[in-house]
């Protein structure tokens, strides 16, 4: 389906969730939206989504939350792409804000964090993936660095409501103001 | 008794107010519901004008004053918030969270927090500074307290009210600029101290989750400072 189509009638806002390096907590949370979740679908139709069979990201979206630090060169990749496509880019939570817990990563490097992972701590053919596993960058990297972001929604994970609020303000063209709704950690 | 104590009247934001000659603006502000934000200031302890939250433009001055370390003056002219101030702020309060790792999701005091209340406060929903990612120290030698450096924010609060409150003078402050880092005795583990009496003021002040009492979990880090006063006063009266 192009945007601007649909099968039954005006076409809706196109959203999409991307998944970087993060624990999916944001996605939990957004799951968490229970019941409000049916308003949304009702809305916009969900064209891209761990949540969704969809394997490749869309030409044309019109906002797109996406969770996790940008850790890997598949993540830098992607987010690259998504940009590109994508109207509103949403930071979920902290990880895409701050990076957050895989910036703990960062006093040490790459090289270290896979020593540590894979040889180190292994017994049985320690050996560090270089095929299948995409290769780390050497600082995981909050999503604001490598592409420009149009809304920031700290929290770890933010809460259903907040992100509900963000969704249902960008869905209505309104640019939501988060102050007083969540914060890092919350 | 005390000589009769010089009123001196002076304008912040535009309302005339009165205080006494000795004032800090920062008192005179809070006295009269005007607040300014602060991190390293401390009410009971020394102030040393430190993270710099609290500057403020002043007529005629060029440059920014904190207003924790500045005396009222007759006449003064104060504006505690501008668009000026709200960048300068928002950058210092950037940069300290650029300086360490501070990581709000896993740490002790995530909730209970003055850094994070401060992000909050002053609508900082990120970070526009490269984080620097330091390696820094992590001590628990302590028997019944730890110090992660990655959460400090060098607002020097545990130093004062170890110095100044508990007479001890446990930690201090050593190198400069971006090196600089809190300290036990003359650099050794904060468990083989022989000044630190174990009184856990220092980590009843820390407005970060940079001292804690081991034991406590993410979140779970608590602080009680209303013995401040009180010993302060105890103090004076020794003197």
């Amino acid at each position: 389906m192009m945007n601007g189509e649909s099968r039954n009638g005006p076409a809706k806002p196109r959203l999409a969730t991307v998944w970087l390096d993060g624990c999916s907590g944001c996605h939990m949370s957004f799951l968490d939206l229970d019941d409000k979740l049916v308003d949304i679908c009702l809305r916009a139709d969900l064209v891209y989504s761990p949540l969704v069979d969809t394997k490749t990201f869309p030409d044309f979206v019109d906002v797109t939350l996406v969770e996790g630090a940008v850790s890997s060169q598949e993540d830098l990749e992607k987010i690259k792409h998504i940009r590109d496509h994508t109207k509103f880019l949403v930071a979920l939570g902290d990880c895409a804000v701050t990076a957050n817990v895989p910036s703990m990563r960062n006093p040490f490097g790459a090289n270290a964090i896979l020593r540590r992972a894979y040889i180190e701590n292994v017994t049985l053919n320690p050996r560090v993936p270089d095929r299948v596993v995409p290769p780390l960058l050497n600082r995981s990297s909050p999503v604001h660095t490598v592409v420009k972001v149009d809304v920031f929604v700290p929290g770890c994970p933010p809460s259903a409501e907040t992100i509900g609020y963000v969704v249902n303000e960008l869905l209505d063209g309104r640019m939501p103001d988060l102050s007083g709704r969540t914060r890092f950690g919350a | 008794m005390k000589p009769a104590e010089q009123v001196t009247v002076l304008k912040i934001n535009g309302d005339e107010v009165s205080a006494h000659a000795d004032q800090t603006i920062l008192d005179v502000a809070r006295e009269n519901g005007i607040e300014i934000p602060t991190l390293c200031y401390l009410e009971n302890l020394t102030e040393v004008g430190g993270c710099r939250l609290c500057l403020v433009e002043i007529k005629g001055a060029a440059k920014l004053q904190p207003a924790c370390v500045t005396r009222v003056r007759e006449g003064m002219e104060v504006a505690t918030h501008s668009s000026r101030l709200d960048t300068y702020r928002r950058k210092i309060l950037e940069l300290i969270f650029t300086e360490r790792n501070h990581i709000c999701s896993v740490c002790v005091a995530n909730g209970n927090c003055d850094l994070q209340d401060m992000a909050a406060a002053l609508g900082m929903d990120h970070v526009t500074y490269p984080y620097l990612n330091p390696s820094v120290p992590v001590d628990l030698s302590h028997e019944l307290f730890g110090i992660d450096q990655n959460r400090c924010i060098l607002c020097t609060r545990c130093v004062r009210v170890c110095a100044e409150i508990e007479g001890a003078h446990t930690w201090d402050v050593r190198n400069s600029g971006i090196n600089s880092r809190v300290f036990t005795d003359f650099n050794e583990p904060w468990g083989e101290s022989q000044t630190c009496t174990n009184c856990g003021k220092c980590v009843n002040v820390c407005p970060t989750g940079a001292l804690f009492k081991k034991g406590k979990a993410v979140g779970e880090r608590t602080r009680q400072i209303d013995f401040l006063p009180y010993l302060k006063t105890m103090r004076e009266e020794l003197k």
